[in-house]
């Protein structure tokens, strides 16, 4: 007599994001190690497609979900609602965008032509399982199978000693990151007996812990872990290093699509699962929220390397999207989601720019290479325009909407000073955009420097289709500001 | 709310003020595509794109309907639906000549100075510029006002920083970061204004400006802080004493037609801010700080005055006797009467055209002289007599002549201050004496005395300058002599806006003129928008 073997529940049709990017990375890896001699434009096409892919699909699963309701599956393990939707949809344009600027960049730098977009595919996937974890420890693959990747993209550059350097310390850095998050799901797990993230929550509605310190422990570890990801003040100082370091393709995914993951992974982490325990993290997250716009904005002015200023510029936007999110209302989170994909298209398209500007070599990113590029690329130097004055939040640019939405988030939970806190950083941080503004339209080009030659194709699409959707946002925010409402996270139970 | 203001005002026809911020917008890309080598074309198409804009702005004077304190030309268009913000315009007796103003000064400055270089840009800038001012100007919904506050510092640092002289670069940066530095904070406070509007009353959140205003719903200590924050972005921007540091170097910097436009316009966003955001969204906050604004208005008339004597550069003088005159401006406004407040909205329109023409002269100078250092100029009088003369008339009116324009808002002011708080009305009547001595003593150097050099032969204004100065010269002296149709037009909005701040502050009674308090201003003034 052969008993019935149950099997879990699983939703196929909300995995084939995950299931695209992964196998999308496997076959290319595989058939690149067959096939001899690849045609050069293959991989960045093949990785682009991947990602137009699952972005058409999210448009029919974004309905489903609406008319069903949000789903978990796999024994509540995993969960699918419309901010992993969301969050999805904003690792696909990374991918899309930084395959795009990779096209040209590997072949100038002459690098190997197809490592870039597997990891790029393999890290996405990691970030498609954060997103829609409803488990800690699948949280936590996901984290890992999004970070080693990342590990080894920010090596790709291999003669660039700063590439293995910045490699080097993202993965020590990263794998002590990833201890505290094991630890913190530990103690949770100690204190209430679960890492799942609905049973916690169910668990911490309905008890009172008469001593909570574990869970409180285990609070903290959990913030270290993800905070470092995330790159705020003060697990951030990785960030200034790794940027300059790492390939900018890469950077412009470590940016947009890490950031997002893993402020999703925050969300659900503590506004969802320890929504109970707001009052106990929000003090500390809002401390943490002003050091990082703080720190960022200040230590930003005094940069002289490009990718520098825009890795300070980086955690002070991590910061901001932190000032919404200690809301932990349903604002709060919708404002933390427009938020992510403007700053994901104000990033890509910014370092689509600094990859080109860098030329050959990947090493001029002082202010020198930017100086007169209003002359010399005037197309170019007005798209980065537009993407700085979206990046320090000028009006009728979406980064001033999504800038409106957390404060407002900020202000609405009573938050005031935070909200001023953060005003005055955009301030401060809007001289480091105004230096590289003055650089590029009042300074003359220095003695020596050559017209650099065409701008490159994927590159260039990058750059336009950021700034022109930056500032579509800007002056008709609706449709995004009511994707991001209709986004607003939940976790059911399977 | 909203839909009651606009059915009552009947403006269902052509929404002139989005049109007014709409056509310069398309200007500007309009001349972002015409080809770059045909400066005389672009020239054409910016300057004809003002003269509709302006013509337009002119059409509300005739439009107005005089004697109606409420806000008219109304238009609404959601926008942010979630978060309550939408496109509200509308203007009254106090912005209608602000946006006059706006409309006049464009077209004058587009047509009197040609950029000399990347001329397409430039023109793009000056129209996104005007497209940003009559935003500010005519919006009525907090964010979308906050919004084109904000915006109009990109276009000027442009301005400033590609078009400027000498250390332009430093002056935008600073000008810019100033400004940005002021208003970050208003911004978290028109927030905060909103949500606890929304708390207080149970509405859903409106950053509707009328809505809020006549509500009064936030409690004394709120609304203090946030009319604090509000202030501050509005005392960076008029420049109030302590904080104008960024005025003279931008001002010298900027090139003549980005002065034009920076004293003529841009100045009056602060003090127009006050009077719409800070008076009428907060009158009780408005009076407790009231005494602070007084004093630092009038030690900004004396400490523009006397830095202006003390200045070297033609340019920069001009720039300090701003620092004076917007002194008035802020003296009149928080006198928080009907006389007070008249006077200052006269003499921000005042100042608009008289420094707006003041740098226009300066920039004519220049540009002959290739100097505006005053110990350079002298005997100007003998080769340019017409120069001269505007000039002699500009700065008369700047002065406070009577029987040109500058008296009529100077005396109102002093008149209002002196109803409310005698003392500070005569320090600043030194003030007047002070302007006098710095401005004549300028011309006298300049224009009198022996020509010598590059002095001696010096052309006279042509006729498209002559032409360009000729309507701020009419406007000068009509304002001066009959200043009635502008008043009339001010005075019932200005008039509901003190009967407003006296029905909102306990025991505030002062003056005692046309008091109407039997009827109250929420029943009176604004009736048909409740």
């Amino acid at each position: 007599m052969i008993a019935a073997l149950t099997t879990p529940y699983v939703a196929w049709w909300a995995l084939v994001p995950l299931i695209t990017f992964a196998v999308a990375g496997f076959l290319l890896l595989t058939v690149a190690s067959l096939v001899r001699r690849l045609p050069a434009v293959l991989a960045p096409a093949w990785t682009a497609v991947a990602g137009l892919g699952v972005l058409l699909y999210l448009v029919p699963m974004w309905s489903r979900v609406g008319r069903d309701g949000a789903d978990s599956f796999l024994a509540g393990t995993v969960g699918v609602d419309r901010s992993s939707i969301f969050v999805t949809g904003i690792l696909a344009v990374a991918v899309i965008a930084a395959a795009l600027i990779s096209r040209d960049y590997l072949p100038r730098e002459d690098l190997p032509g197809v490592e870039l977009y597997v990891l790029l595919l393999m890290s996405a996937a990691g970030g498609v399982v954060m997103a829609s974890a409803n488990d800690l420890i699948v949280l936590f693959l996901g984290l890992e199978i999004l970070s080693i990747a990342v590990y080894v993209l920010a090596a790709l550059h291999l003669r660039r000693i700063e590439s293995q350097e910045a490699a080097l310390k993202y993965f020590l850095l990263g794998a002590f990151s990833s201890a505290f998050l094991l630890y913190g799901i530990a103690l949770v797990y100690g204190a209430t007996g679960s890492t799942n993230m609905v049973r916690i929550s169910a668990f911490l509605a309905q008890n009172v812990l008469v001593d909570d310190a574990m869970l409180l422990a285990g609070l903290g570890l959990l913030l270290v872990g993800l905070g470092f990801k995330v790159a705020v003040v003060p697990f951030h100082a990785w960030t200034p290093d790794v940027y300059q370091g790492a390939p900018t393709p890469v950077v412009a995914w470590m940016a947009a699509g890490v950031k997002a993951a893993g402020f999703a992974a925050l969300m659900r982490v503590f506004v969802l699962t320890l929504g109970t325990y707001v009052s106990d993290w929000r003090p500390a997250f809002q401390v943490i929220a002003a050091a990082t716009v703080l720190a960022g904005a200040v230590v930003a002015v005094v940069q002289t390397d490009v990718k520098r200023m825009l890795a300070y510029s980086s955690i002070v936007h991590a910061g901001f999207i932190l000032v919404g999110l200690q809301a932990a209302t349903d604002r709060g989170n919708s404002s933390v989601l427009a938020y992510l994909a403007v700053y994901a298209f104000l990033t890509v398209g910014s370092f689509a720019v600094v990859t080109v500007v860098s030329g050959t070599g990947d090493a001029s990113h002082g202010l020198d290479a930017y100086r007169g590029m209003g002359r010399r690329h005037p197309a170019l130097a007005g798209v980065f325009t537009v993407l700085l004055l979206g990046q320090a939040g000028i009006p009728f640019t979406g980064g001033f909407v999504v800038k409106l939405g957390v404060l407002a988030a900020a202000v609405d939970g009573g938050a005031y000073w935070l909200a001023g806190v953060a005003m005055l950083a955009a301030a401060v941080a809007a001289f480091v955009y105004l230096r590289l503004l003055v650089a590029m339209y009042l300074e003359e080009v220095p003695s020596g420097t050559e017209t650099s030659g065409a701008v490159p194709l994927g590159a260039l699409v990058v750059a336009v289709a950021s700034a022109v959707i930056v500032l579509v946002v800007g002056l008709v925010p609706g449709p995004l500001l009511d994707l991001a409402r209709d986004a607003v996270p939940v976790l059911v139970a399977g | 709310m909203t839909a009651v203001l606009l059915a009552s005002a009947g403006t269902s026809s052509f929404p002139v003020l989005p049109a007014l911020v709409v056509t310069p917008v398309l200007g500007a890309l309009l001349v972002m595509v015409l080809p770059r080598r045909r400066p005389e074309l672009l020239k054409l198409v910016a300057v004809s794109t003002a003269v509709v804009t302006g013509a337009m702005s002119f059409w509300l004077l005739s439009a107005f309907k005089v004697g109606d304190p409420g806000f008219q030309f109304l238009s609404e268009t959601p926008w942010m639906g979630d978060l309550g913000v939408s496109l509200l315009f509308g203007i009254d007796g106090i912005s209608l000549f602000l946006v006059i103003l706006t409309g006049l000064l464009f077209p004058v400055a587009l047509l009197a100075i040609d950029p000399g270089h990347d001329a397409r840009p430039y023109y793009a800038w000056m129209l996104l510029l005007e497209a940003g001012v009559m935003g500010v100007f005519g919006a009525l919904d907090l964010i979308v006002f906050f919004l084109c506050f904000e915006v109009v510092l990109v276009p000027m640092y442009f301005l400033i920083g590609r078009w400027g002289h000498g250390n332009s670069a430093r002056a935008a940066t600073k000008f810019f970061l100033y400004t940005m530095a002021g208003s970050a904070l208003m911004l978290v406070g028109i927030l905060a204004l909103a949500f606890l509007h929304a708390d207080a009353t149970g509405a859903d959140i409106s950053f509707d400006l009328v809505a809020i205003a006549e509500a009064q719903s936030l409690s004394t200590g709120a609304a203090r802080w946030i009319f604090a924050a509000f202030a501050l972005a509005f005392a960076v921007k008029v420049p109030i004493f302590p904080l104008h540091t960024w005025l003279p170097d931008a001002h010298t910097e900027a090139p003549t037609a980005g002065s034009v436009i920076l004293a003529g316009v841009l100045l009056k966003l602060g003090t127009y801010g006050f009077l719409r955001f800070g008076l009428y969204l907060f009158p009780e906050a408005s009076h407790y700080f009231a005494p602070v604004f007084l004093t630092l208005g009038v030690v900004g008339i004396v400490y523009g005055a006397i830095v202006a004597t003390m200045q070297a550069d033609l340019k920069r003088l001009v720039a300090y006797s701003s620092v004076a005159h917007l002194g008035f401006i802020i003296l009149g406004t928080f006198a928080l009467n009907t006389e007070g407040i008249e006077g200052g909205l006269l003499q921000m329109v005042n100042h608009g055209v008289s420094t707006g023409a003041l740098f226009l002269l300066v920039g004519m100078i220049y540009e002959r002289r290739g100097t505006r250092m005053i110990g350079d100029l002298g005997g100007l009088q003998k080769s340019a007599p017409v120069l001269a003369g505007v000039f002699m008339v500009v700065m008369l009116s700047s002065i406070g002549l009577p029987g040109l324009n500058g008296f009529v808002g100077e005396f109102l002011v002093l008149l209002g201050a002196f109803n409310a708080h005698r003392w500070w009305a005569v320090a600043a009547a030194g003030g007047v004496i002070l302007a006098a001595l710095y401005l004549l003593w300028a011309y006298q150097r300049v224009f009198h005395g022996p020509a010598e050099g590059d002095n001696a032969d010096m052309p006279d204004l042509g006729l498209r300058e002559a032409l360009v100065l000729a309507p701020l010269l009419a406007l000068i002296v009509f304002m001066g002599v009959y200043p009635k149709p502008v008043i009339e037009r001010m005075e019932p909005a200005v008039d509901s806006l003190v009967r407003h701040v006296e029905f909102h502050v306990d025991g505030f009674s002062e003056p005692v003129s046309q008091m109407g308090s039997e009827i109250g201003p929420l029943d009176d003034s604004h009736g048909e928008h409740g």
